[in-house]
């Protein structure tokens, strides 16, 4: 039970942990959470299988189709719900065109896709039982994802560009730098690393428009436990809870699972308001 | 005033008028849409306290409905206790939901906007999926059956009867709250939650009050949902629910009671007209609700608020009115401020360094020197926004302790800012009225009710704030949303604002910032005014001509340290001032 335990839950957990990396990568970008996370995982299975399976592609073109189409609706999703109300976000509009955006998009793969889960394809058959594709897919995506990520904003150029906005978009945008096509960018990149996540668990998660709505919350718990922004924290707690979850789903069963999930995460953070790695707030006066 | 009350009413008679004559239609179906607005705007009008008032983004609020309505179908049922009577089960349904909505409603006290939003949101997904698996009292996928009401407000024109009322009164006990000075703190809260404070606006309590208000009623609006339903499963209570009652609220725009009202009628009954579109009813209301939040952000209170589309008049002057300040301050002589020896670092940074002051009734006392030399965190240190690491602070002679900044108003502490914080979607007047918020003595039940003790509260604050306005000169404009006016304007009234709190000690950030000559000229009357009338003043400037025109004392402050102190004479001829700050 234990290796089951372990095999489920760093799977789920990466899976969890990149939805968390996808709310940070568009929060260092425009301070804005916006509710399309877990709507990108969602598209990511759904087209997956809508490429693969449906429409006969190779894996790795299927793969690439849904890169793609995760950056394009990255892209979409800062021009029509997030750059509309960046001018006044201390009024928080981003919460709702956000979810508004995502619903949208939610209900159109819920009439054309369909309302019921439908299988992902197996995509390299390689490994079995608990070494299964489906296990080490997630987790691979994820160390890929994370280090990925790590090297572009530590040692490219542009991913310094990145953190600059991310730090004071005003000064960045007075050194010159292009803050509206950086911004774009890293929804782009937000929209791929998204999509990855729900192509990767595909398997796990099958091909649901419901996922989005499971992955917006699920993939939250890492951002607000790992602290705003910080993507080894959303790591971090992404495995973490995804290790919690399968405990629990095995212990006490599924719907107690998701209750537990529920009350640590509020628990944790009226105690920690920032979350464990975060900062406390900043000049109110 | 008369004009506009007679439209705001005439068209809450009018809806009410065509409620009550629905039956005549004699058409049951048009019957159940109408009672499902009811029992939908029950809802509703609780949470458009919590989201048009407050601002809380309480996205998940249907799990409060689902609540309500398993409480009274189960209890009903009699199949997990002994059967009870509709009636009691509502009261009951009431109940839980005044339970749920303080657990969904706390978070809000500690989290920011977006987790808040979130937290709704997984209390929704686990009321639901509880109610999936729960199936011994819920009866899980296959759902239980809904209360029948018994006479008099039988199912049919009797139900919708005892919906419509239940809808009435709380449209009634809403709007009081709204025009109470409860509902102008909530706004504060929404718009400028650090004006709010500094007013006294205890925001934990003010908001567990509301979250238990409009639980209350999304439990009751629940158990008549259930009723209505006649069977109700989990899927009854999806999420297009939540929408759907957000929207209804933002179209008909924050911080109104009518708007809201419009669009849960508007909402409830569009889709029975676009019923072909029912698959794609999600889809329509996401895509509103985009709509709305880009283009119309004012929802329909604001097409319908032409008044404040009128041009205001060009070329306004303020003309403050010192002289009735007696009649409004008049403080006893001989209380003091001071503070000993505090230390502030904000990491390495030593904003203040080993601070003494002390500033007294009835003078003013002026803070310069040079950016970053300490006197803004010497005000937030005051009025409680800093700890300091060390150092002591007495009021008359009394310990003040450090922290704690919306307790500063029952201290008679009062303060402007550097930026004006204006609440701007209120009037001009109910942003001054929040200056006199402490003082007011009836409690929430009574605002609700508007019994004698809530209607005394209002006409006392209404006179005092009118008072302030007089005296500051901006009386002409009492009932202009406050984010039309000009910027010297703001600053004036933001002191009106202190002033309405009748402070012992007033203190003002940069007040002449942005102001003409001539305004300041007269804002350095006013001050002076205001000192004499028994309020010890503290006065942070950068216009020497200002300060040395009007204040008693005199500090001047360097890297977080006092580089001088005296009367206007001795520091003007300071050298080392002189030459470190004002210049040969």
């Amino acid at each position: 039970m234990l290796e089951s335990i372990v095999s489920y839950g760093l799977a789920v957990g990466a899976i969890y942990a990149m939805i968390g990396i996808t709310y940070n990568v568009m929060f260092t970008a425009s301070r804005a959470f916006s509710f399309t996370a877990g709507m990108l995982g969602m598209l990511g299975g759904v087209l997956g299988a809508l490429f693969i399976d449906r429409l006969g592609l190779p894996a790795i073109v299927g793969l690439l189709l849904v890169l793609a189409c995760g950056a394009v609706m990255g892209v979409i999703t800062e021009i029509v719900a997030v750059r509309p109300v960046l001018k006044s976000i201390e009024q928080h509009l981003y919460v709702l065109s956000t979810l508004a955006f995502a619903l949208l998009i939610a209900q159109f793969t819920a009439i054309e896709w369909g309302t019921d889960a439908a299988p992902f394809p197996r995509l390299i058959p390689i490994g079995e039982g608990l070494l299964d594709q489906k296990f080490w897919i997630p987790m691979l995506a994820c160390a890929v994802t994370v280090v990925g990520l790590e090297l572009l904003y530590r040692k490219t150029l542009i991913g310094r560009a990145f953190l600059a906005i991310a730090e004071d978009a005003y000064a960045a945008r007075a050194l010159g730098l292009p803050e509206v096509r950086l911004r774009l960018a890293s929804f782009a990149l937000a929209g791929m690393i998204g999509s990855l996540a729900g192509f990767a668990g595909g398997e796990m998660l099958l091909a649901f428009f419901g996922n989005q709505s499971i992955l917006n919350f699920y993939g939250f718990v890492p951002v607000a436990l790992g602290g705003m922004g910080n993507n080894r924290g959303a790591l971090v707690a992404g495995l973490l809870l995804g290790l919690f979850q399968q405990a629990a789903n095995f212990l006490v069963g599924g719907i107690f699972a998701s209750v537990a999930v529920f009350v640590v995460f509020i628990i944790v953070l009226l105690l920690r308001p920032e979350g464990f790695a975060g900062a406390s707030g900043a000049r109110r006066v | 005033m008369h004009l506009r009350w007679l439209e705001g009413r005439l068209t809450f008679l009018l809806l009410a008028i065509a409620a009550v004559g629905l039956p005549l239609l004699d058409d049951s179906y048009a019957g159940v849409i109408a009672t499902r607005a009811c029992i939908y705007w029950i809802l509703i009008s609780g949470l458009n306290l919590v989201v048009g008032y407050a601002g809380q983004i309480a996205i998940g609020w249907v799990a409060l409905l689902t609540l309500g309505a398993y409480t009274t179908a189960v209890l009903t049922a009699g199949t997990v206790t002994p059967e009870i009577s509709p009636y009691i089960a509502l009261v009951a349904s009431g109940a839980i939901g005044v339970v749920a909505g303080v657990i969904v409603g706390l978070p809000a006290l500690r989290l920011r906007t977006f987790y808040f939003a979130m937290t709704t949101l997984g209390f929704a997904t686990i009321v639901t999926q509880i109610a999936l698996a729960w199936k011994s009292v819920t009866g899980g996928g296959i759902g239980t059956p809904g209360p029948v009401f018994p006479w008099p407000f039988a199912p049919g024109w009797g139900f919708y009867y005892f919906c419509l009322i239940l809808a009435a009164l709380c449209t009634w006990m809403t709007a009081n709250i709204a025009s109470s000075r409860f509902g102008r703190s909530l706004i504060a809260i929404r718009d400028a939650e650090v004006a709010a404070e500094a007013s006294g606006v205890a925001k934990p309590a003010l908001l567990v009050t509301v979250f238990v208000f409009s639980g209350a009623l999304a439990g009751v609006s629940g158990g008549l949902f259930s009723s209505l339903q006649s069977y109700i499963t989990p899927d009854a209570f999806t999420f297009d629910l939540s929408v759907l009652f957000f929207i209804a609220i933002l179209i008909g725009g924050r911080g109104s009671i009518l708007g809201p009202l419009l669009g849960t009628i508007l909402l409830t009954v569009l889709p029975e007209i676009a019923a072909p579109l029912v698959a794609w009813s999600t889809f329509l209301y996401a895509a509103l609700l985009l709509l709305i939040v880009l283009l119309i952000p004012g929802g329909i209170a604001d097409m319908l608020d032409y008044r404040n589309r009128r041009p205001l008049q060009q070329h306004r002057e303020i003309v403050p009115q010192p002289a009735l300040l007696p009649s409004l301050l008049d403080r006893p002589a001989g209380g003091a401020l001071e503070l000993s020896n505090i230390a502030l670092a904000f990491g390495g940074v030593r904003a203040i360094d080993g601070l003494s002051l002390d500033f007294h009734s009835g003078e003013v006392h002026g803070l310069i020197g040079p950016n970053g030399s300490g006197k803004t965190t010497t005000l937030n240190v005051i009025s409680g926004y800093y700890h300091p690491q060390t150092g002591q602070a007495r009021l008359n002679g009394a310990t003040l302790p450090f922290g704690a900044p919306h307790r500063r108003a029952g201290f008679r502490i009062a303060r402007t800012f550097q930026t004006p914080r204006l609440i701007g979607g209120a009037s001009v007047l109910e942003n001054v009225m929040i200056g006199g918020t402490i003082d007011g003595r009836g409690t929430f039940a009574e605002s609700l009710l508007t019994l004698p003790r809530h209607r005394r509260d209002e006409r006392m604050l209404r006179e005092r704030a009118l008072q302030a306005l007089t005296v500051v000169g901006l009386e002409t404009l009492a009932g202009v949303r406050a984010d039309r006016l000009q910027h010297s304007e703001l600053r004036f009234m933001e002191i009106a604002r202190a002033l309405t709190l009748r402070p012992a000690f007033l203190m003002l950030d940069e007040p002449a910032a942005g102001l003409s000559a001539e305004e300041i000229r007269r804002l350095g009357a006013l001050i002076k005014a205001i000192s004499r009338a028994g309020t010890g003043v503290l006065l942070v400037e950068h216009h020497a001509d200002l300060i040395f025109d009007i204040c008693d004392r005199v500090t001047v402050l360097n890297l977080g340290k006092i580089l001088a102190a005296g009367t206007p004479a001795e520091i003007r001829s300071h050298r080392e001032v002189v030459s470190a700050y004002l210049g040969a």
